[in-house]
């Protein structure tokens, strides 16, 4: 027999409370995905080629440390491959780069979570700029030569540049649409 | 669902990090060892966004070109009074066109020229920012019914935007000439200097190579060569610039920021890419 860990007064899980339990539990993995295919559309924006992957690493980085059961490690690996097939980037390079960013997120999410926002900031600027060295890394790895550095440094500051505002944003979202507690 | 003991549930959660790891690395080595694996699963996968696409960009070219409308209201008068201007001046090179065109014929006529024989051409909308890191590239759509192979060369309404590199059933890739890898033989039209364009992820690609002594002189019009079989000879390509630094660019006659229709040009010059080697490794749209 099934014990009842939290006993207490909650409404019947009818099918519409387990629909918008389901919606608020997946919003952060599809705000990420869809976010990254809106980067991909043709908007004419300066520095868009940059701009999918500091989504992806900034979006990865904010649900690991604050809502990390919404972004389990296998969605963190199907959000790299679609990162990398939508980027054209060599396949798999991607991938490991947001595991990484999960991984580093997850493990220090105990402290991270209690610190004001710029320490925060301050962290992610850390991990952006890992991340961009290793694509860097691994694009000249896979490609056999030693690529330009500059496209690497503008993306790690785009990806630190984008963080402030995407957490502004998720974070609401994080409070209201995204807490499955309220559903 | 399926229930699980804590300790297996922690057990698992703890090995799938590494395991995904070491699967992104798999991934890595697979798509190194086949890239036509890894190009097969892009454009599958392009084909099946290009729609998405085609619907999404139109409220963005629907809100641009009402913007565009409303700016060109703003400065009807002065853009009326250019107008009139560029009208006057039109005219007068209006008569000596007709008149070099009537010699041109003459000339023409006289040493039994061939013509040169029209080229296939499809339009095709750019739907998607196709690029990377080290790519510059766009995704076109494509109607159903159209055969495009790679290789063919993509102009938009001022001049060249690059080649056709990947094609799939409803979208094609168009690396262009900004891009990285592009290695694009031109020749300079004012002295026909032959010289090489590479491409440097930037807005203006880099001029080099030229002959000794025929220094490229800022503003000159730059063309496409036939050296080598992978462009058709004259294409507009832009205008020699030189930039700070003393580096010799070339300002892109195509908008290439802002692309919205392209044109295939099947000139049956496949000269570099080959359909199936183009397709083999990331390196094969060099050229």
């Amino acid at each position: 027999m099934e014990v009842d860990r939290t006993p207490g007064i909650r409404p019947r899980p009818s099918l519409w409370r387990r629909l918008d339990t389901l919606g608020r539990q997946s919003f952060p993995a599809a705000v990420t995905a869809i976010g990254m295919l809106l980067t991909a559309a043709p908007l004419g924006l300066p520095g868009q080629a940059e701009l999918l992957p500091g989504f992806a690493v900034a979006s990865v980085f904010f649900w690991s440390v604050f809502r990390p059961a919404a972004m389990p490690p296998p969605v963190v690996f199907a959000l790299g491959v679609l990162a990398d097939l939508l980027g054209f980037a060599p396949l798999g390079v991607r991938v490991l780069i947001l595991l990484f960013v999960h991984g580093l997120a997850v493990g220090s999410r105990r402290q991270l979570a209690r610190q004001p926002f710029l320490l925060v900031w301050l962290v992610f600027i850390a991990v952006a700029g890992g991340a961009a060295t290793l694509e860097w890394g691994f694009d000249s790895l896979l490609s056999l030569r030693l690529l330009p550095s500059s496209p690497a440094i503008f993306e790690f500051a785009l990806t630190a540049a984008l963080y402030p505002p995407l957490a502004a944003l998720f974070t609401r979202a994080h409070r209201g649409i995204a807490a499955w507690e309220r559903a | 669902m399926i229930r699980l003991s804590i300790p297996l549930r922690e057990a698992i959660e703890k090995i799938s990090l590494p395991f995904l790891m070491a699967a992104a690395i798999a991934l890595m080595l697979a798509g190194r060892m086949d890239g036509r694996l890894a190009d097969r699963a892009r454009m599958a996968f392009a084909d099946a966004l290009t729609p998405v696409y085609a619907g999404l960009t139109r409220p963005f070219s629907d809100l641009r070109y009402g913007l565009g409308q409303l700016q060109a209201l703003w400065d009807l008068h002065a853009e009326n009074d250019r107008l009139g201007a560029e009208n006057a001046e039109l005219r007068r090179w209006q008569a000596v066109a007709l008149a070099l065109e009537a010699e041109n014929a003459r000339l023409k006529a006289e040493l039994h020229w061939i013509p040169d024989p029209a080229v296939p051409f499809v339009t095709a909308r750019a739907v998607a920012d196709a690029g990377g890191l080290y790519d510059r590239a766009v995704l076109v759509a494509l109607a159903p019914g159209v055969t495009v192979h790679p290789g063919e060369i993509a102009l938009d309404a001022h001049g060249l935007v690059g080649r056709v590199t990947e094609v799939g059933s409803e979208s094609a890739r168009v690396l262009l000439i900004t891009d990285l890898n592009s290695r694009i033989p031109v020749r300079l039209a004012a002295t026909g200097a032959r010289a090489i364009l590479a491409g440097t992820n930037g807005p203006d690609p880099d001029l080099l190579y030229w002959p000794p002594g025929t220094m490229p002189s800022e503003g000159e019009q730059v063309v496409t060569s036939g050296i080598a079989g992978a462009f058709p000879p004259g294409l507009p390509v832009g205008t020699v610039h030189y930039a700070e630094g003393g580096t010799v660019e070339v300002v892109p006659a195509a908008e290439l920021g802002q692309l919205s229709f392209v044109r295939l040009f099947d000139y049956g010059l496949h000269g570099i890419i080959s359909p199936e080697e183009g397709q083999a490794g990331g390196g094969g749209h060099g050229g």
